[in-house]
């Protein structure tokens, strides 16, 4: 089976590098966890792989026709827009089902009369139920109570049993432990 | 209609109350209602420009307008923050008033430009919005999920190879030239007022994206047969009547 995405001694950055050296592989129907403190570009990572930010260095490959989905830790501008839950997981293309109870019931609601922790699920999940053979999520668990983690992290089971990829950047160390099959910490150049 | 004298001013009217609020609603989405008042501005200097130059005023606002739409995302990488907007609108203002005062010929013009004198539309004006209507809500039905979707996920539509053109880039043209018509009809603010209240009210109180068109759109078209009955019984230009109802009715809702 052929990697989805692969990283050899990758250094990206926006105007000038800003990661350290990475090498990184993500097969299909893995789960792998991207951690390090905050600063050493995680999520310039992400921006790199999702052809966003720009590679300095290494060889960054990807399966040919690759489909990418990449949730970053920007808010869904939805305030003061009539927009419902229903029609926000149509837009990514992504499906109700499997929706915790909490969630399913409000998706007739508008996202701006959800509450936080709500529409970042919602939201989050648009995301990750899209059509996608590689998911990238940044920060996945920021508002989201014990319950909204569980979900999550069994979600991401489901989806990497289906063969889809994921790879997460996130500072819960347990939901980390918890979610992902194996965890790659970056370090600084400098440490 | 009583009299077929105002039948063609009423239905080029009635597909122009049907076509802006709906564009209104995607301008509001993207915050770009200023862009809408900015093109109807340069719309109206260019239909001068071409009237003094002795071509139809409606190919010279069409084609100006179209320019600023299709100019808008080099202008609005230079000019950021909604100044790309007030500069186009100052630009157009400042040219078509100059040529309606030193101009004898496009004075009249400048001031159906400005006044909104629908009753003075003709075949010509009900032949162009005729064929507008069905093509501007097919496009805009074509292109609404993507816009949806660069607006919510900019990342996601990045990411997945939607490109700005013709999504973003076509819509920015469509509201353009939708304006420019409308701005030869209802004038310079009758056409504003329908590509902003009705959004400005439905985005306040609808539920839901689809049941927000369907307001904007039902509130839109009651403002414009109240209006356009209004304007003919009081026999006052029609833009500003229009405007000040839907003003009226956007108060007591807000």
């Amino acid at each position: 089976m052929s990697a989805l995405l692969t990283a050899k001694a990758l250094v990206a950055g926006w105007q000038q590098p800003a990661t350290p050296p990475l090498d990184l592989v993500v097969q299909p129907g893995e789960i792998v966890g991207l951690t390090g403190p905050n600063g050493v570009g995680k999520s310039t990572l992400l921006a790199a792989f999702a052809g966003r930010a720009r590679v300095f260095d290494g060889q960054l490959e990807k399966q040919p026709n690759l489909r990418i989905a990449l949730q970053t830790q920007d808010v869904p501008p939805v305030a003061g827009l009539p927009l419902c839950g229903r029609e926000l997981l149509a837009l990514t293309g992504a499906s109700a089902a499997g929706l915790p109870p909490w969630l399913a019931e409000r998706l007739d609601l508008r996202l701006d009369r959800l509450s936080g922790g709500q529409r970042h699920y919602l939201a989050l999940w648009a995301i990750l139920q899209a059509p996608a053979d590689l998911v990238l999520l940044d920060e996945p668990t920021n508002n989201l109570d014990a319950a909204g983690v569980r979900h999550l992290t069994e979600h991401l089971h489901d989806r990497a049993r289906d063969g889809c990829g994921v790879l997460v950047v996130s500072h819960d160390a347990a939901f980390v432990a918890a979610a992902c099959d194996r965890v790659v910490v970056l370090e600084s150049a400098d440490a | 209609m009583p009299d077929d004298l105002f039948l063609m001013p009423f239905l080029t009217g009635l597909g122009l109350a049907i076509m802006l609020p709906l564009l209104g609603c995607y301008l509001r989405l993207r915050d770009e209602w200023l862009a809408a008042l900015a093109y109807s501005h340069v719309a109206a200097a260019g239909a001068l420009l071409a009237l003094v130059a002795g071509l139809p005023p409606a190919v010279g606002g069409a084609a100006a307008a179209g320019l600023a739409g299709a100019g808008k995302r080099v202008f609005a990488a230079r000019l950021t923050g909604g100044a790309s907007y007030a500069v186009l609108l100052l630009g157009g203002w400042s040219i078509a008033v100059l040529l309606a005062a030193n101009q004898p010929m496009a004075e009249r013009l400048g001031h159906a430009l400005f006044d909104g004198q629908l009753y003075f539309a003709g075949a010509g004006e009900l032949t162009l919005v005729a064929l507008a209507t069905p093509l501007a809500l097919l496009i805009l039905w074509r292109l609404s999920r993507h816009l949806l979707l660069a607006h919510v996920y900019p990342d996601f539509f990045r990411v997945r190879g939607l490109a700005a053109w013709p999504i973003q880039g076509g819509f920015d043209v469509l509201a353009a030239l939708v304006l420019a018509l409308a701005t030869m009809s209802l004038g310079v603010m009758g056409a504003f007022a329908l590509v902003f209240i009705p959004p400005w009210l439905a985005f306040r109180r609808a539920g839901s994206w689809q049941r927000g068109l369907a307001w904007a759109l039902a509130i839109g078209l009651a403002a414009f047969v109240f209006a356009f009955a209004m304007a003919l019984w009081l026999d006052q230009p029609f833009g500003p009547v229009l405007a000040l109802l839907l003003i009226i009715y956007g108060l007591l809702v807000a």
